[in-house]
């Protein structure tokens, strides 16, 4: 039993946060730190640096440019991504529709997909939730007809989250009424111009817009663009969702927003002093320090053990690091908030107040978009659903 | 990185759990040793005598086994799932701890194998009545006598002190009260001339003794570590010591956990078992998650107990102790309310574990002191 990385895993992570902070620009780094919404040319700008170097999709086959690293590499990798405050390549990419397609596409799909997702020339939006399908997604009524060779799609998606940039969407759609729910459900990639699509952007609570609703009128969709077969949509959903869970724990980022909050705490002036000085204070840091810490070396025990398990199959532990991390992501953004304290009440992003002087004034917005991080990827109290089911058997 | 058990890490705890799952299986046995009069049967100490347990820690060359501190954690886990009531933690963690940062060659071949054959036990008399949790704050007088030393002063609850054979005592050499220079440990023996012992049960089941020194005189050789320079000493061996509570209180976790969970599944309610109401179910996660958060840092605790620089070890030690604290204050209450009357009685298993959990959180520092040092030192994080 030994914590520590090896040498060569050492190296390995002083090059990346090398890479990070030279290869990066700056100004998105900042951006990404004080929590504000980056532009689609932004993350597109990020994106591509990664991939000129190979380092955007290194979970996919190495055939497809995924790098053959062990479970401790990629973990070094996403801790030090998030640690630098870039931006996670794009994630409906890198870890939703690429893997599934190579996966379980076909070589044609493969060929004309892979290399232009991997360098966001094409970005992927994701399709599944609606709204009468949030938690129990197998309800889905989005519904895709085979008519004279084609699919012909109706329906409405919800929550596509930045689907206003997407050139393609990767859907769960309904394509057999009769069977069970989540036999009669099928992967389909459309292209989000085509006729019958519409989107309508919805706001979230902190302002942004980040997520929209999609409506498909007799949507034609090439058959062509079904992956894998037929009504087998619903497994590589579970297989998406699984990957989508892998890093769901987002420690880097949770580490980097502390780092920041401990800067932000010495810089406020408080009671003559800083905010720093403030005892109280500095314990409830020292809390979720302590439990970011915990949670840590679960994940790393997570990793560890990847080794004795099929690594296609998740870890039901993922269950645990999603709760846990997205509940210290929380706890971070509301450090946050509490350190803003009278500061975080201005609204005018990046604006001239005394808010904006250190990047205060996105600070409201970052705690209240982070609600969804509970609520996404599975809910917590899904995944609690998971644990006492899969692991405690009750 | 890996969290694996080599072969004989593996046969060690193969070894223990069976020991502990033999004598404390039927929970039952539990109440006849504690009736003993050292509050534990001395034919099981014998038995871990025999398994080499009470050697773990020692150096091979010296008659030991040579076991670093994750041999420790194996077998503070199997003594907390059993609620095991024998003195490993007092004599083997921290008398053996003294012994071993302490102790001169010929004081440990003198009696290094004397514990590791059960004929020897150790207590840690630190705690004074007005000291709490802060290892600097000793009363307790050592005067210099000739070339020995004479100690005056009030020790209290100290662990397994009315049966110990020598007590480790901290007591002041020079300075005052709360400076941390000027504090020497002293092995003494428990029968000295001037020592007085009044043993005692505690919460949770254990034994522990008051002790007063009256003028009680040890030589020279009585010295465990410098003169004046015994804090440091100190403060490495209770964080060997807390790291072993943190495996304890896991395997206390554990075990409510798992009773916990068979309770859900076989009480029957409002004709189903209570374990398919939502409600309790996701307060059995909920305990998951806190027992392998604990489990996390007893292992990060284990691998940083013997960390030579103590500005990282401590707070690393420290932070183990707060999240070990709030995992067994957590699952301690909810494994009782889950199982609701059944467990709030002295014939089941899982209130025990719950004391034994509340008794440990109060052992060489609660939370609030333990997230004290974490922020001060305040290097877990950086900023900015
Ligand atoms: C910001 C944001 C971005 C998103 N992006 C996307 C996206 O890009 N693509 C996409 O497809 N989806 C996306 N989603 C949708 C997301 O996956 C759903 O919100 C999620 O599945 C929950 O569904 P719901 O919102 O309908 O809540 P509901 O399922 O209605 O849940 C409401 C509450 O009930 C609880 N609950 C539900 N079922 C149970 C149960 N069985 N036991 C106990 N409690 C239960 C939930 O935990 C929650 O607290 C996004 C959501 C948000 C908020």
């Amino acid at each position: 039993m030994d914590l520590r990385f090896t040498p060569e895993e050492i190296a390995f992570r002083d090059e990346l946060r090398r890479f990070f902070r030279t290869e990066i620009p700056a100004e998105i780094r900042r951006k990404v730190s004080e929590g504000r919404h980056l532009s689609k040319d932004e993350i597109v700008t990020s994106h591509r640096i990664l991939n000129a170097h190979g380092l955007a999709t290194p979970n996919w086959p190495v055939a497809w440019g995924g790098k053959d690293w062990s479970p401790v590499q990629r973990y070094i990798f996403t801790e030090e991504l998030q640690r630098a405050a870039v931006p996670l390549p794009l994630q409906f990419n890198v870890y939703m529709v690429g893997p599934v397609i190579a996966a379980f596409g076909s070589e044609e799909q493969k060929r004309r997909f892979l290399p232009a997702t991997a360098n966001l020339d094409i970005w992927w939006c994701q399709g599944f939730s609606e709204p009468g399908a949030g938690s129990d997604l197998a309800s889905l009524k989005t519904r895709a007809e085979k008519r004279d060779g084609k699919y012909v799609v109706s329906g409405q998606k919800a929550w596509t989250t930045l689907g206003q940039h997407a050139d393609w969407i990767f859907c769960l759609v309904r394509t057999d009424r009769e069977a069970k729910k989540q036999r009669g459900i099928s992967f389909l990639l459309i292209d989000m111009k085509s006729p019958g699509i519409t989107v309508r952007p919805v706001l979230t609570i902190d302002g942004g817009h980040e997520v929209n609703e999609v409506f498909f009128d007799e949507v034609e969709v090439p058959a062509e663009n079904l992956v894998g077969e037929e009504n087998k949509g619903w497994d590589y959903a579970k297989f998406l969702l699984a990957n989508e869970r892998t890093g769901i724990a987002r420690i880097g980022m949770s580490k980097q927003r502390i780092a920041r909050a401990k800067r932000l705490a010495r810089e406020v002036q408080a009671g003559g002093g800083s905010l720093w000085d403030d005892v109280d204070l500095r314990r409830r840091v020292a809390a979720i320090e302590v439990e970011l810490k915990a949670l840590e070396i679960t994940q790393m025990r997570v990793v560890a053990a990847q080794r004795h398990r099929d690594a296609d199959k998740p870890d039901p532990a993922s269950s645990i690091l999603k709760i846990k991390g997205s509940e210290l992501q929380q706890a971070t953004t509301e450090l946050l908030l509490d350190i803003a304290g009278p500061y975080a009440q201005p609204a005018q992003e990046d604006g001239r107040n005394a808010a904006a002087e250190h990047g205060m004034d996105a600070i409201a917005p970052l705690y209240f978009n982070a609600r969804k991080v509970s609520i996404y990827g599975g809910s917590n109290e899904i995944q609690r659903n998971i644990i006492a089911k899969a692991f405690l058997g009750l | 990185m890996d969290f694996d058990l080599t072969d004989e890490q593996r046969l060690l705890k193969d070894s223990i759990d069976r020991f502990v799952d033999d004598a404390y299986g039927d929970f039952e046995k539990r109440r006849r040793y504690q009736a003993e009069p050292a509050g534990y049967d001395p034919r099981l100490w014998a038995g871990l005598a025999e398994l080499g347990m009470l050697a773990l820690p020692f150096a091979e060359e010296e008659g030991g086994f040579g076991g670093g501190p994750v041999e420790t954690m194996i077998a503070m886990e199997a003594i907390g799932r059993g609620l095991a009531v024998e003195p490993f933690l007092s004599t083997v963690v921290l008398g053996g701890g003294f012994l071993r940062f302490g102790a001169d060659a010929s004081m440990r071949a003198a009696l290094v194998p004397r514990i590791a054959d059960g004929s020897l036990t150790l207590a840690f008399a630190q705690l004074e009545p007005a000291s709490r949790y802060a290892l600097h704050d000793v009363s307790t007088t050592a005067r210099r006598d000739g070339d020995g030393f004479v100690l005056d002063g009030r020790k209290v609850a100290v662990l397994h002190g009315d049966s110990a054979g020598k007590l480790v005592v901290s007591a002041r050499t020079a300075g005052a009260r709360r400076d941390r220079d000027g504090i020497t440990v002293f092995l003494v023996d428990a029968d000295a001339p001037g020592l007085t012992r009044r043993g005692m049960p505690t919460q949770d089941g254990l034994r522990a003794a008051d002790v007063t020194l009256d003028a009680v005189r040890v030589g020279p050789e009585a010295v465990l570590g410098k003169v004046d320079q015994g804090l440091p000493l100190i403060e490495k061996v209770v964080d060997i010591g807390i790291a072993a509570l943190c495996a304890e209180a896991v395997g206390a976790m554990e075990d409510l956990q798992r009773n916990t969970v068979d309770y859900l599944k076989t009480r029957q309610q409002f004709g189903v078992a209570i374990g398919s109401f939502q409600a309790l179910q996701h307060r059995a996660a909920d305990m998951l998650v806190a027992v392998e958060q604990a489990r996390s840092m007893a292992m990060y605790a284990a691998m940083m107990a013997e960390e030579a620089d103590p500005a990282l070890r401590r707070p690393a030690v420290s932070a183990a102790k707060v999240q070990i604290n709030q995992s067994g204050r957590k699952v301690g209450q909810e494994a009782v309310q889950l199982q609701g009357g059944i467990a709030m009685t002295l014939e089941y298993k899982a209130g025990h574990s719950f004391k034994r959990l509340a008794m440990i959180e109060k052992s060489f520092g609660d939370t609030d002191h333990h997230l004290r040092i974490v922020s001060e030192a305040d290097s877990l994080i950086e900023a900015e």
